[in-house]
């Protein structure tokens, strides 16, 4: 081997120094939201928690977890994430093996059909005002239907589809199969990464969206914990930013607000990722594999 | 006689065949039927409704009673006295997103490939693909904790450094936003997106390294004379794509953390206003005009920029 140069190893320090920096830079969000959701309001307002709880207490998590409108909104996101993800990748899964065969009558049209969507859409307004006007509007269901489909999705599954040997679906088919027999029996257990991975990217965007909720409902008990956190971090801008202005005559207002606003608000915050952390760990690698399969379409 | 038998087999056959043929595979049709009348409906039904931009829309008359007013709606977003500030804002934040935002993760890719210890590779990885996995509410959630007045980790970090007397609320200072908004940015998307420069450096063949090695390039040198060269095609695709982008300048993150009435001047974009002035203030038909105009001009820079790659031998389409 040959010997570094001094000058490549000063770079491979530096590198080292920049990668743990940005690790630390990425990290210390998380740690820091962390200790202030375990420290206790009160003692938060003093300010200076950084990297270690000063004043340890469950407090924060006691209240959210006894507060029923969180906890309702925990239960949507989970029903929304459950729900949402088993009948997107249910239906966009059959419309890929659908497409995937040869024999369908009018694949090259539907096909065009899908794909054309890809690159127009109505937009926002449009699509907004056909969910009113089918009488979704402030219904479960407008957080799952529209978006029940994905067609980036159909094009991955229909090309692992179209990948797997045709022996055993044809010898199926000798012994009398039929097609959607043979999509549940044989077809789905072979496609167990495929799914997975899309899977957890499907459940990714309904766990973290909080948008089209709130758009589309105004009932505060169907509210996901996404758009209830939104609402609430945005009440608590609104205080300091009001305070900025008017420190004189809003601080004490906006200073009873405060006594546990922000160590309660990042316990909020927390229960809302915890989910998405604990999972993370163990399905990183179906992410990125994920994000090849996409790419390699590209 | 025999072959006219068989003839006349076919010809009938071959008058039926359409509908035998579509209901001999009607279990297979089934399949794909539901899957496409969601599509037409929350895909085509909305393009039909972007006609809307043409009218003015009248809630109770729906689309066929509304009046047309042709382009009527285009032009008042033309002279809208907000409508240059819109339009610097979604170039500026847009321009800067892929001046800083797009070359971060190659930057890294090319960083973690110099890196031997396979443990601290990992751990980094690990690290930094976490954060595309949270929600903008959760992101801009860190943000305003960390900027804030009220503990924020900034504030004490530069107080007890003595760069700063006061406490300052990063958040509510119009020149600051530009900043926070591609920080955050990078800081959600860096590693995630750096998954796909990985990939591809792992690609490269290890015999032009060893080559290189041999003729006394350093792997300072190397980087430049292989590895980038080597992963120059997917970096050009994926720049042809931030540039067909170029008018989505950002959504959620602008709306969360943009949203207060100081920060409106700086914050607003194409899309943020869309949806201010559409869903909020319900004037449908204008908001739909300025997505349209706005969808109009990405088709135009996407193939523009396809153009200017294929004539350098790298295409999408």
């Amino acid at each position: 081997m040959i010997k570094p140069t001094f000058g490549d190893r000063i770079m491979i320090v530096s590198i080292y120094i920049f990668l743990i920096l940005l690790g630390f830079v990425t990290f210390y969000p998380f740690w820091n939201s962390l200790v202030i959701s375990f420290n206790s309001g009160q003692d938060t307002m003093l300010g200076g928690v950084t990297f270690w709880p000063r004043d340890f207490t469950l407090e924060n998590y006691q209240i959210v977890f006894q507060d029923k409108r969180l906890l309702n909104a925990f239960l949507i996101s989970v029903l929304r994430t459950v729900i949402g993800t088993f009948l997107s990748v249910l239906v966009t899964a059959l419309l890929a093996y659908g497409l995937s065969k040869k024999e369908l009558i009018g694949r090259k049209f539907f096909m065009i059909f899908c794909l054309l969507t890809m690159f127009f859409s109505g937009g926002l307004i449009p699509t907004f005002l056909l969910v009113r006007g089918i009488g979704l509007m402030d219904s479960f269901w407008a957080m799952i239907i529209p978006t029940l489909v994905l067609v980036w999705n159909m094009i991955i599954f229909r090309t692992f589809f179209q990948q797997l040997p045709k022996g055993l679906e044809e010898s199926a088919k000798i012994d009398g199969c039929g097609n959607w027999q043979i999509f549940f029996r044989i077809v789905l257990p072979l496609s167990g990464p495929v799914i997975a991975t899309l899977s957890l990217f499907t459940a990714v965007f309904h766990w973290n969206d909080w948008f089209f909720p709130s758009i589309y409902i105004s009932s505060e008990n169907l509210i996901p914990i996404q758009t209830l956190l939104r609402q609430v971090l945005n009440s608590n801008t609104v205080t300091s930013q009001m305070s900025q202005l008017d420190a004189g005559a809003l601080a004490h207002m906006s200073n009873v607000a405060k006594v546990t606003g922000k160590s309660l608000s990042m316990a909020t915050m927390m229960v809302a990722t915890i989910p998405i952390i604990l999972v993370y760990p163990f399905v990183q690698k179906h992410f990125v594999k994920g994000v090849l399969i996409g790419s390699l379409k590209e | 006689m025999k072959s006219e038998v068989i003839t006349k087999g076919i010809k009938v056959n071959k008058k039926k065949s359409f509908f035998k043929r579509y209901f001999g595979q009607f279990d297979l049709q089934m399949m794909v039927i539901p899957g496409l009348i969601f599509i037409f409906i929350f895909n085509y039904i909305p393009m039909y409704g972007v006609l809307m931009a043409f009218q003015n829309y009248d809630i109770f008359e729906g689309m066929m009673g509304s009046e047309w007013v042709g382009l009527e709606h285009f032009k008042m977003f033309f002279s809208d006295p907000r409508f240059l500030e819109i339009l610097r804002n979604t170039f500026v934040i847009s321009g800067l997103k892929i001046l800083i935002c797009f070359p971060a993760p190659i930057m890294l890719a090319l960083m973690l490939n110099e890196v031997k210890n396979m443990a601290f590779k990992r751990t980094v990885q690990t690290i930094t693909y976490l954060p595309h996995f949270l929600s903008w509410v959760i992101v801009a959630g860190f943000a305003m904790s960390i900027l804030s007045t009220d503990n924020g980790s900034l504030n004490i970090a530069l107080e007890k450094t003595g760069l700063i007397d006061e406490s300052i609320n990063f958040l509510a200072i119009p020149e600051y936003f530009w900043t926070i908004i591609v920080s955050t940015n990078l800081w959600k998307s860096i590693g995630f997106a750096s998954i796909v420069y990985i990939a591809a450096i792992a690609g490269v063949d290890p015999q032009l390294y060893e080559a290189a090695a041999l003729d006394g390039a350093s792997r300072f040198k190397q980087i430049f004379l292989i590895t980038i060269p080597s992963i120059m095609p997917i970096i050009i695709i994926f720049f042809i794509l931030e540039v067909g982008n170029l008018l989505n300048a950002g959504f959620e993150d602008l709306l969360i953390l943009g949203d207060s009435a100081i920060l409106r001047s700086v914050s607003d974009v194409i899309d943020t206003y869309v949806y201010r002035v559409g869903i909020g203030s319900g004037r449908y038909s204008y908001a739909t005009a300025i997505g349209l105009f706005k969808a109009i001009i990405s088709v135009g820079l996407l193939t523009l920029a396809n153009y200017i790659a294929r004539r350098n031998g790298n295409s999408l389409w």
